[in-house]
């Protein structure tokens, strides 16, 4: 089956510009030749890479693998200078919760992808680069693989770019199971053959990234993005967005949905508009309970705090956060008990254990948790995920802790009554205060 | 211990993509698709792979203890992994492994006796918007139902 959606007419491809019907085989290089592919390393190699990062600036493109960093502040980081070699990191670890946009790219149009690090490599002056890949992708990294091979033979990867006489590598690079490895710095020590536990910062990886030489680290949708920036200018990109949040993104659309998919839209776009006209509106005629905007780490929004434009500062200041472009619908059926002990579960699996205020606070969120989707526990127990979640943040060396915390205490915060009137529900299972002890489960 | 001729083609063009003295970058590679050929990182392949890196036995064994598709118990032919996380649990990803449970008879993490199936659960696979999801070794499956699992189990069985 074809994992690409057929185009609605609210949405505005760049990004999935060859793709206005569905197909299942990738675009290969002379296809990708063929629509324009390529031309922008070619004139990124006639431009001074100040003059890339000034236009990716311009563009006001934000990391979409989550932070929402802005990608030519990040590139500007790097000291072309510097004596040590320079390299790119592709972050392919797609694995937020709600998250499968990654996957489209690599696996549709994955010199798109080639081309966005070779611009981002001339930025800095890389001389090599990795695309690491969660291990579950083993399609997309054999795609990934064929598409890198085409690229040297044709010239465009190897000792010799397009006879510039620069020279740059590119390899995949296998992940093996770890939700951690898709922090920046965990992924940095999963590239070095390590286990992937966070590194303290600073130093940035802009100073002392892979193998503690100068790095750019990027989602794979942001090494997307660039193409089309550096051929159209930066001004083109932002003005397809919003002010500080250009251009399009990718939306993963999932849970109770009519038409959960993968679709590209303008930055800023209303989040109703997208759920309800792009995604075809809650599925089986039902009422719209709650949205996780973002991926699992964003904290959840009621239907009622939904009414509004989905880029990265509005999202913010609605207490959530655009993330990764996740999507999740919840309709009115939906129980919220059962949705954060599910989350603090992965939460729970996840932590790599290296900070005590994650692993500890992750295990207890998650037993916790647990106890009130069965229906037992008390009032006090909200109030202690509550607390435990404000103990974690800003307490880990990475954001995992913090994922867990946001989404734990949106949800206790927003939805507790209902979490509450369950326990009464299940009153006759509810043994006196304080007689249940945690350890048992 | 040797591998097959592709596995060493790929071994080789692997240790070359990381820079001159840190060859260890190549070790979960290595690992992942070492144990693919052999079915499971076994005392051999920890071995091999350490001379080849000049990487001690202690550090493969604390890589081994972190990344979850690293084992050392070999799986079953077909690994059957079925995301429960939130979009597949909102899409019935649960009912759906609770079913893989009782048509194969095991629970997770655990292998038929002919040695044909093991089942896990698993955390996201990153195919959300086709939930729910689950893997049979690199394959995905998608907008998975009960009779569709098993149907697929029943092709998978006449393969023998």
């Amino acid at each position: 089956m074809t994992l690409l959606a057929p185009p609605h007419p609210l949405e505005k491809r760049v990004l999935l510009r060859r793709f206005d019907s569905p197909r299942t085989e990738p675009v290969w290089i002379d296809e990708y030749l063929r629509t324009g592919g390529y031309e922008a390393i070619r004139k990124a190699l006639s431009m001074e890479p100040e003059q890339i990062v000034e236009e990716v600036k311009k563009s006001a493109l934000r990391g979409r693998g989550g932070a929402g960093f802005p990608t030519g502040l990040k590139w500007s980081f790097v000291d072309r200078r510097s004596p040590k070699p320079k390299y790119v990191v592709v972050n392919a670890d797609e694995g937020e919760p709600g998250t499968c946009k990654d996957r489209i790219l690599m696996g549709y149009d994955p010199h798109r992808l080639i081309e966005g690090v070779l611009i981002g490599a001339r930025a800095i002056n890389a001389c090599r680069g990795w695309i690491y890949i969660r291990g579950e992708y083993r399609e997309y990294i054999n795609i990934m693989d064929r598409a890198i091979e085409e690229a040297c033979q044709r010239g465009f990867l190897g000792s010799n770019v397009l006879g510039s006489g620069w020279e740059f590598h590119l390899s995949t690079h296998t992940g093996a199971g770890s939700y951690e490895c898709g922090e920046e710095t965990a992924l940095l020590e999963s590239l070095e053959g390590k286990r992937g536990n966070p590194r303290l910062k600073p130093p940035f990886p802009a100073t002392s990234g892979a193998f503690q030489c100068p790095t750019i680290l990027n989602n794979v949708e942001t090494f997307c993005a660039v193409p089309d920036i550096i051929l159209n200018g930066g001004d083109w990109y932002h003005s397809l967005g919003t002010p500080k949040n250009g251009g399009t993104r990718l939306v993963c659309l999932s849970g109770h949905i009519e038409r959960p998919g993968v679709y590209e839209v303008p930055l800023g776009m209303n989040l109703l508009t997208i759920i309800n006209e792009i995604g075809g509106g809650v599925w089986k005629g039902r009422k719209l309970k709650a949205v996780i905007p973002g991926g699992s780490s964003s904290p959840v929004l009621k239907a009622e705090e939904c009414d509004i434009p989905a880029d990265y500062d509005s999202l913010a200041k609605a207490g959530s956060m655009l993330g990764s472009g996740a999507t999740v619908v919840l309709d009115e059926t939906t129980d919220m008990a059962k949705v954060l002990a599910r989350l603090m579960k992965f939460y729970a699996h996840e932590s790599c254990g290296w900070c005590i205020p994650c692993r500890e606070g992750t295990t207890w969120l998650k037993k916790i948790s647990t106890r009130l989707e069965e229906g037992i526990g008390s009032e006090r127990d909200l109030a202690t995920i509550d607390q435990i979640s404000q103990n974690m943040l800003g307490r880990t060396f990475c954001p995992l802790g913090d994922a867990a915390a946001m989404p734990a205490m949106a949800i206790v915060r927003k939805f507790g009554d209902e979490i509450l009137e369950k326990l009464k529900s299940a009153s006759a299972l509810v043994p006196a205060p304080g007689t249940q002890p945690l350890a048992v489960l | 211990m040797t591998f097959s001729p592709e596995l060493e083609a790929r071994f080789a063009k692997m240790i070359g993509n990381y820079p001159p003295g840190r060859q260890k970058g190549a070790l979960i590679p290595m690992l992942l698709y070492a144990q693919d050929e052999v079915g499971a990182i076994t005392d051999e392949v920890i071995e091999e792979i350490g001379r080849r890196l000049q990487v001690s036995r202690v550090e493969i064994e604390e890589v081994l203890g972190y990344y979850t598709m690293l084992t050392r118990e070999p799986r079953g032919k077909h690994h059957i992994q079925i995301c429960t996380n939130i979009s597949c649990m909102l899409t019935g990803g649960e009912e759906l492994f609770h079913h893989a449970c009782r048509k194969l008879g095991i629970g997770n993490r655990q292998k038929t006796p002919d040695g044909q199936f093991s089942l896990e659960e698993v955390e996201c696979l990153g195919a959300c918007s086709w939930a729910p999801a689950m893997q049979v070794n690199y394959d995905f499956h998608y907008q998975m139902t009960p009779e569709k699992f098993d149907q697929l189990i029943d092709s998978l069985r006449k393969l023998q």
